[in-house]
């Protein structure tokens, strides 16, 4: 197959880019961009609706004020998804017009369906948040589920993009050219969509939960341990310690479906050259390209067969399957996993800490260390799902669809994509700041009367533990 | 024919999205121009009237992007690569605006307002060079095949560069009069009035300018524009210009609205006219289509999606257009009135056209997908297209 790569697509020859790997990074910075903005849209509006429906089940003010503040909030990043994500569908076309003119009419449709999905997401997001008082409660309420839904439907699309590109089909190849493409079945039949959108997703809940906690538990530690801040950091944090140890087997199960379709991705997560029975795990350590070895790493004999195939005897195919042009640059790949799975182990940690605590002794942890725990979590959720989109997108590198489409095929012939970047990375940082800027005058603005000055007692009616 | 639906839904795209945001892109533009007493009012109607409907506005280029590389993959590559610059340019004018947008919320607004209105020249400016560059059959076939440059720095490029930065300024001065008037500002109304015409009389002028320069230039598509179905919709589109002068004249917003909603649309539907059935040089739209059943999941999903869009659209905008999303609620008759309340400018005759559209993309997309190939499919597809001119018809409405 690898002749047919570099004279794939006809009116598309492959061009010499010798910015390639700018092209390659200008990727990648509007994807952290906007990854963050991401997870808000797909959790943010469950959690913000959640409050709003606690507030109408119990009567009591201070959950709705809590909805009604976040939903400022959740307008916000939203419109900063919307344009990171512009951008993105943009830059489809000026960074990778090969691989959107040999294959946009095979995965086109998504983007179809993701575009009506954020239309209606839009269209409720600002009934909900500009309608506050002034519809009845309940419709009030309604108008967050097809926000909700929205969400989900988008992040499906996307993602089925991507696995298809992790596990390319529905189409045939005769020759150079693209045949017989049945673009449902490229979308939807695929192994890999299932276990990337669930992760994908818990990632989503796991990272809202514990920013917006983190948010609380920083007043939490300063002495601020009214209802309010107790309700707001308790519910997302409620939401991330179940989530977090959900993620470790659906993470699990991820890693078992890329043991099996992309052996060579695999490998470079773990750093291993080569084929062995029985594999070691390897945890930390630096790849050396030269000697294929892992350095001062820590080795688990029979560990990675175990995890990859649930058998401490099971064969790993190694780096040495393919040749030097068609593996991934290892220590990216390695690093990025053993970064996300670390943050991931730690997350359960807290998790398994918070949950002891409230089902031994009823009440929240009194350490202080766990308060600043979770405002690391928050951070490290985002590091973990950017990582984790490293180890998808680099550990499938030198191909932008799997073993059908490299990257440098996909690449515009345009000069000048240097000066887009770096125009670009000016542009980006001025969003970042400002969305800052804008979060902190949110977070100033003085709680409605009332809700400020509540007893200082949780919601169960006792005394909050200090 | 099949191959030609989704050319003819992109131009329905960029015709919606030049109305509705193209308003949003000429706003900030007012509020950086407004000088004197008056100045601070002009401002905070601008960010305020825009607010709401901002994002969904904006997902119509979305649309656009991806019917095209769905639909006419090679067409989409070749466009984004050779026009990288004024795309990327746009796209950043875009997230500007966006950044202002959402710190204008809560920030003072001086320097905000500069930002946006750059931005605001911005996008309207390159995204209508890139509508010169295209029309005017600079981009080839191929990998960034085009000159970088001169493929979006060219006489007809630049003047429809500049007329669509000229006609965002003025579908937003329309917008403001109509959204000061109802929310009972009249002296404000008045304000934007006068310069909703003179700046519909600078787009007009600017417009027949474009003309003269596609003239000169011998590759433009000028003759499709003199000629049979694209000379008509030129017609078409100074008589509605002129209309909507008119009407605004005589203070009737609403409908000077509609007048330039058309105008634009008429415009659209020229290009798309005198161009076809080439689509880039020498490539037509036929041989750049993507396979039928491509095509058909396309159309087969577009409609699933009219189907649930076009009820939230209208109840958003019935809501912002209501004046339910005003300042002042205690202005409205009843706080927790029913969902349908805030919906009069739609009235009952349209709200049944809209059932009407929505049960006919419903019977177009079972139609049409049910049954592969053959007579049925095309009637509904037919179907499908109708249901999709009614909604737009109202929607241009509302
Ligand atoms: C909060 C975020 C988070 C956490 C704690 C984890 N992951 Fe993850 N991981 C993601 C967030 C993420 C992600 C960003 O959502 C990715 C990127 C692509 C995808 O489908 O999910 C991902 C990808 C991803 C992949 C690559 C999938 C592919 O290429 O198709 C594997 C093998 C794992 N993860 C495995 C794990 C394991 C074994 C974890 C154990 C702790 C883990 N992840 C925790
Ligand atoms: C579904 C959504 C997708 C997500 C979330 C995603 C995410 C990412 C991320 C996070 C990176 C950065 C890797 C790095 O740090 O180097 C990346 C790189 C890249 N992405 Fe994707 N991607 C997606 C789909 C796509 C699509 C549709 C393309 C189309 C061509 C694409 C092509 C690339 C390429 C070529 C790179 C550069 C790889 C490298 O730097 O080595 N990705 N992507
Ligand atoms: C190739 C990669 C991607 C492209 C081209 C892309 C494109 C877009 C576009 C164009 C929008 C704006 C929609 C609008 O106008 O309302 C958007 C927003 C959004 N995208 Fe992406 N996206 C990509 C990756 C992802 C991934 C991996 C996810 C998640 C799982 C995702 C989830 C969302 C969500 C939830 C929104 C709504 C905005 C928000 O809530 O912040 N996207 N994306």
């Amino acid at each position: 197959m690898i002749e047919l790569i570099s004279t794939i697509g006809a009116p598309f020859p492959v061009v010499d880019q010798n910015y390639l790997l700018e092209a390659r990074q200008m990727q990648a910075l509007s994807f952290a961009m906007h990854i963050p903005f991401v997870c808000f849209g797909v959790a943010f509006p469950a959690l913000v609706v959640f409050m709003e429906w606690l507030g109408q089940r119990t009567g009591q003010p201070h959950y709705t004020e809590i909805a009604r503040r976040w939903s400022k909030v959740m307008i916000t990043l939203f419109a900063a998804g919307v344009v990171t994500g512009t951008l993105l569908s943009f830059e489809l076309g000026i960074l990778w017009p090969g691989f959107m003119s040999n294959f946009g009419d095979v995965f086109g449709l998504a983007f179809g369906l993701e575009g009506f999905s954020f239309f209606i997401e839009a269209i409720f997001i600002a009934i909900y948040v500009y309608g506050w008082d002034r519809m009845s409660p309940r419709l009030h309420l309604l108008t967050g589920v097809p926000v909700i839904a929205a969400g989900i439907t988008g992040s499906l699309m996307v993602i089925a993009v991507n696995a298809w590109m992790n596990n390319p089909g529905g189409f045939d190849m005769a020759g150079t050219e693209v045949t017989d493409v049945r673009p449902w079945e490229a979308l939807f039949g695929n192994s890999h969509l299932w276990p990337q959108l669930t992760h994908m997703y818990v990632a989503a809940y796991i990272a809202v939960g514990f920013l917006m906690a983190g948010v609380y538990a920083f007043l939490w530690l300063k002495g601020r341990r009214d209802r309010y801040v107790r309700t707001a950091m308790l519910v997302p944090l409620a939401l991330a310690v179940v989530a977090a140890p959900v993620q470790l087997v659906i993470g699990d199960w991820s890693a078992k479906n890329v043991a099996e379709s992309q052996p060579v991705k695999l490998a470079a997560m773990e750093g291993l050259y080569k084929t062995t029975d029985g594999a070691p795990e390897t945890i930390g350590g630096w790849y050396n390209e030269k000697t294929n070895e892992i350095e001062y790493g820590i080795q688990i004999p029979k560990m990675l067969s175990l995890l990859a195939y649930h058998d401490p005897n099971a064969r790993v195919q190694g780096l040495e399957i393919v040749p030097p042009e068609d593996r991934p640059p290892v220590n990216v790949v390695r690093i990025a996993f053993q970064t996300m799975v670390g943050i991931g182990t730690f997350m359960v940690l807290l998790s398994f800490w918070f949950l002891l605590s409230w089902f031994r002794k009823k009440q929240v942890p009194r350490s202080k260390w766990f308060y600043r725990g979770v405002m690391l979590a928050g951070p490290g959720a985002l590091i973990a799902t950017i990582s984790g989109w490293v180890v998808t997108e680099v550990g499938r590198q030198p191909w932008v669809v799997y073993e059908i489409l490299r990257t440098e095929s996909a690449v515009t012939g345009a000069d000048g994509i240097v000066f887009g970047f770096a125009a670009l990375a000016i542009v980006y940082s001025v969003l970042i700041a400002a969305t800052i800027w804008v979060l902190f005058r949110l977070a100033r603005k003085p709680l409605s009367p009332g809700i400020a000055d509540d007893a200082v007692t949780d919601d169960r009616g006792t005394p909050v533990a200090g | 024919m099949l191959a030609e639906i989704p050319v003819f839904l992109m131009l329905v795209g960029i015709a919606a999205y030049i109305v509705l945001a193209g308003a949003d892109f000429g706003a900030p533009f007012w509020a950086l121009t407004a000088r004197g007493d008056r100045a601070e009012e002009i401002r905070e109607q601008t960010h305020r009237s825009m607010a709401p409907v901002w994002e969904a506005n904006h997902v119509w280029l979305i649309f656009v992007l991806v019917v095209c590389w769905t639909a006419y993959p090679d067409v989409f590559g070749s466009i984004f690569s050779t026009l990288w610059i004024p795309l990327l340019l746009a796209a950043i004018g875009i997230l500007l605006r966006a950044t202002a947008y959402v710190v204008g919320g809560v920030a003072d607004r001086t320097a905000i307002g500069w930002v946006s209105a750059v931005s605001s020249l911005l996008t309207p400016f390159m995204l209508g060079t890139v509508i010169g560059a295209i029309a005017d059959g600079r981009v080839p076939v191929g990998n960034a095949a085009g000159d970088p440059i001169t493929s979006w720095l060219n006489p007809v490029s630049i003047s429809i560069g500049i007329l669509a930065v000229a006609f965002c300024a003025y579908l937003a001065a329309i917008y403001l009069a109509a959204d000061a008037e109802r929310s009972g500002k009249d002296d404000l109304a008045e304000a934007f009035r006068v310069r909703a015409i003179g700046s519909g009389f600078v787009s007009g002028a600017l417009a027949l300018a474009g003309l003269g320069v596609m003239a000169t230039d011998d590759r433009s598509i000028y003759d499709g524009l003199v000629s049979g179905a694209g000379l008509i919709a030129v017609i078409v589109s100074g008589a509605a210009g002129l209309a909507a002068i008119a009407l605004l004249w005589l203070r009737r917003y609403p409908a000077a609205r509609v007048a330039g909603a058309l105008a634009t649309v008429a415009v659209v539907a020229g290009w798309g006219l005198a161009q076809s059935p080439e689509i880039l040089p020498g490539l037509t739209i036929d041989e750049a289509a993507a396979p039928e059943n491509v095509i058909i999941a396309l159309l087969f999903s577009i409609g699933v999606g009219l189907l649930v869009l076009i009820p939230s659209m209208l109840l958003l905008y019935g809501l912002v257009l209501g004046g339910r999303f005003d300042a002042d609620p205690q202005k409205e008759k009843g706080v927790l009135a029913p969902p349908g309340a805030g919906i009069d400018p739609i009235s009952s005759p349209g709200r049944r056209a809209a059932i009407g559209a929505i049960v006919l993309l419903g019977l177009g997309a079972l139609l049409g997908v049910g049954l592969d190939g053959g007579f049925l499919m095309y009637l509904g597809i037919l179907v499908l297209l109708t249901g999709l001119g009614t909604g737009a018809v109202l929607l241009a409405r509302s």
